[in-house]
């Protein structure tokens, strides 16, 4: 197996030279991995800014108190569909674009196992995030009340007494629910069945680990998600009574469902970070990764508490105290792995002969900020102090710390680590350096003043705010401006990087160990037609 | 390639087909859970005139549910405390009525019956059938709370403009937690019919 080259006969012109249509229908019709991680990236960045752009506006609207710009209407539209569109949109296609690139590469498969699944998994994103947004279109031909104003969340009763764009958005939501479900079942399959030879469970790469228990997460909740929002659109157009006190249903029950799906939903998102984080801070501190088992562990620790704490998203809706002490001690036994994971990176950098290019600048930032993504949510878990927090913008610093730094930036870790593999050129250090700096301090100038807002009282999803609050305000938009045009000279570095630059070599980084450093770079088209063997 | 990935290809769409019948299975799993233990002010008593559905004795984790439907024993009440039960309500949008109850508050025995009014008038010009839902706060208090006639037993119709008031007899329950010296009682009037489309239709603010 290990020297054997021979391909099957007839098959060869298909699996060797790179005859794919031309134009528009090479991607629509593609079954590589290497163009749907593509599409994959692509769709994601591009979503990035659209999600972007809405919550720039909102930040310019909160610049000063009073309404300025936008109804209150406009501002719930907004903050819904940037969070739906940064999660759905941005985040997960861009895990999953990470995934259709790199997994095949590193356990050593030819393709995903499911080609034609991948590519259904992908199609399915565009017209789902037209759905999201297509209601601020109609609104404004005055069709419909615009999009989802209920904020993410979807909360019931709310939701049921909402506009058109309600159901536009449950729709996207099913929608983008069956792509990650068969983008999940494709990745499982493959680093089930296509593993090189040698390469036992335990020798995979962590990065295939994040992801594995990412797929196996987003297939047990998903399909909850898609029924809440099942029963919302029958208790909206079909009479049924699942959240409607009137009929003998329940609203709370709603929050139950959601954040059942919700809370795994975050480490959803950040699991395929966590994944990464091991091979990037290994390879510039020139060092073996510290305790994969220890991580393996911690991954799937986390991944089954993950499903069992999902009710400290609503401490306040009123529940017994058993309920409550239950569910703040599991919240924060979700810390005891990730302290193990937290450790595990920093012992992979201890005494490592260090070099600070762009990837591990955006790896350390990560850990520093995710750190504070971690103590922050320690004091939300709090039942006690909860109270007081709830709803507060102190919880939406709290998130986008987790999400932002801890997701967007683990994105952009894995983007500058494996962009020359990808393309064959290397991006713009300096530029890369610049984009990192001007991320990491107009980031935190953004949501450092809105953990004082939110211990000061400050509620979110409010477009209106008390006198006293304008000055952090106003900080917080001006840096989140900078926040947002910063991530131009990202979008710059990698059509740059696309386009041209130096020749990277295979193995791209000195320190870089994995199969996929193997293969030149860019690899082939069809890589690993031969599977290595790992030993 | 593709059939030898069938087999775990299948059990994983069975795990998504089991996974989406336990989101529906959680919604009877809710409702046993709060008739249970009171989670979120679900009153004894409401289920058995609406459904005809007694729970007797449900028992969960060694925690036991009585019958919903207590008789009251006068030798029962107990005169050493008080229990203060204030009285609100809310009409919820899209039905033309008022409420107001006429005893705001009241300091009750535990044990003891007691029987108080709200006066619901119907403002439009047509006529109007709703159902009041109940909710007790604290939740703990909830499985305490029992209602022995209550206007949120069944659905009330009002000719237009017409006024009444509605009777609530209730007992707190002798068994209740010592702690609990305060009980709110909520209801929230809803329209039977086409309430939601009457919203869903309604067109809000432009843009």
């Amino acid at each position: 197996m290990s020297v054997a080259t021979t391909t099957v006969p007839g098959h060869a012109g298909e699996h060797h030279g790179e005859h794919h249509p031309a134009g528009i229908l090479r991607w629509l019709t593609t079954t590589n991995h290497k163009d749907i991680g593509t599409m994959y990236l692509t769709f994601a960045l591009t979503m990035f800014f659209v999600g972007g752009a809405m919550i720039l506006a909102v930040r310019a609207e909160l610049w000063q108190p009073g309404l300025q710009l936008m109804k209150p209407e406009f501002f719930n539209q907004l903050i819904g569909i940037h969070a739906l569109v940064m999660i759905f949109a941005a985040l997960m296609p861009a895990a999953t674009g990470f995934a259709n690139w790199q997994i095949p590469l590193m356990i050593g498969a030819p393709d995903m196992a499911l080609p034609r699944v991948n590519n259904w998994g992908f199609w399915l994103l565009p017209p789902a995030a037209i759905l999201l947004t297509l209601p601020f279109t109609l609104a404004l031909f005055g069709i419909g009340d615009g999009a989802l104003a209920t904020g993410w969340t979807f909360y019931a009763p709310l939701s049921v007494q909402g506009g058109l764009g309600v159901d536009f958005a449950i729709f996207a939501v099913h929608i983008l629910g069956v792509s990650s479900i068969l983008g999940s079942i494709n990745i499982i399959v493959t680093i089930f069945n296509m593993r090189a030879p040698g390469m036992t469970m335990m020798k995979l790469p962590l990065f295939a680990w994040g992801w594995l228990i990412t797929a196996f997460l987003l297939i047990a909740t998903i399909p909850v998600l898609a029924g809440a929002v099942t029963m919302l659109l029958t208790d909206r157009h079909f009479g049924t009574h699942f959240f409607d006190a009137a009929g003998g249903g329940d609203p709370i029950l709603f929050q139950h469902l959601f954040w059942f799906f919700g809370h795994p939903e975050v480490y959803i998102l950040l699991l395929p970070v966590w994944g990464l984080m091991p091979h990037v801070l290994a390879t510039f501190s020139r060092k073996p990764i510290y305790g994969y088992k220890a991580q393996v562990y911690g991954f799937i620790g986390i991944g089954v508490l993950s499903v069992i704490v999902w009710a400290h998203h609503f401490f306040t809706v009123g529940m017994p105290v058993p309920a409550l002490i239950y569910f703040m001690f599991s919240t924060m036994a979700i810390s005891l792995p990730l302290a193990v994971l937290f450790f595990c990176w920093i012992a992979t950098m201890w005494k490592g002969a260090m070099s600070f290019e762009t990837p591990m600048l955006f790896a350390t930032g990560f850990i520093v900020l995710f750190g504070i993504a971690g103590l922050t949510g320690l004091v939300l878990a709090d039942v006690a102090a909860d109270a007081q927090y709830h709803h507060s913008y102190f919880v939406v610093a709290h998130f986008h710390y987790a999400l932002f730094a801890g997701g967007i930036m683990g994105v952009m870790t894995g983007v500058y680590y494996w962009l020359p593999k990808w393309t064959g050129h290397m991006y713009d250090e300096k530029l890369g350096k610049w984009h990192f700096w001007l991320t990491v301090v107009s980031f935190n100038l953004t949501f450092i003043p809105q953990f004082f807002l939110g211990l000061a009282g400050m509620p979110r999803r409010i477009p209106d705010y008390a006198l006293q609050f304008t000055e952090f305000n106003m900080i917080s938009t001006v840096a989140a401006f900078i926040l947002g045009l910063s991530q131009l000279l990202f979008a710059y570095n990698i059509w740059k990087c696309v386009k041209g630059g130096p020749k990277a070599s295979d193995k791209v980084w000195e320190g870089a160990e994995g199969l996929e450093w193997q293969l030149p770079s860019p690899p082939p088209y069809h890589s690993w037609e031969t599977q290595p063997v790992v030993k | 390639m593709t059939s030898s990935h069938a087999p775990l290809v299948k059990r994983l769409l069975l795990l998504v087909a089991g996974a989406f019948a336990f989101a529906f299975a959680l919604v009877p799993l809710y409702n046993v859970l709060c008739e249970a233990t009171g989670f979120n002010g679900k009153t004894a008593g409401q289920g058995t005139a609406k459904s005809g559905v007694i729970r007797d004795g449900f028992g969960i984790g060694g925690l036991t549910v009585g019958a919903a439907v207590a008789t009251p024993a006068p030798s029962q009440i107990d005169r050493s405390r008080t229990v203060a039960v204030e009285f609100t309500g809310t009409v919820m949008p899209g039905l033309p009525w008022e409420m107001r109850p006429l005893t705001v508050s009241l300091d009750t025995h535990p044990g003891e019956m007691q029987q108080v009014r709200y006066l619901v008038r119907n403002t439009s010009s047509r006529p109007v059938t709703a159902q009041a839902i109940p909710s007790v706060t604290p939740g703990q208090a909830a499985q305490h709370f029992d209602k022995i006639e209550c206007f949120c037993f069944s659905q009330q119709s009002l000719a237009p403009g017409e006024s009444k008031e509605m009777p609530l007899t209730f007992i707190v329950k002798p068994d209740i937690d010592k702690d609990i010296r305060h009980i709110t009682l909520s209801y929230a009037f809803f329209s039977i019919d086409g309430q939601r489309e009457a919203l869903t239709a309604k067109p809000e603010a432009k843009q």
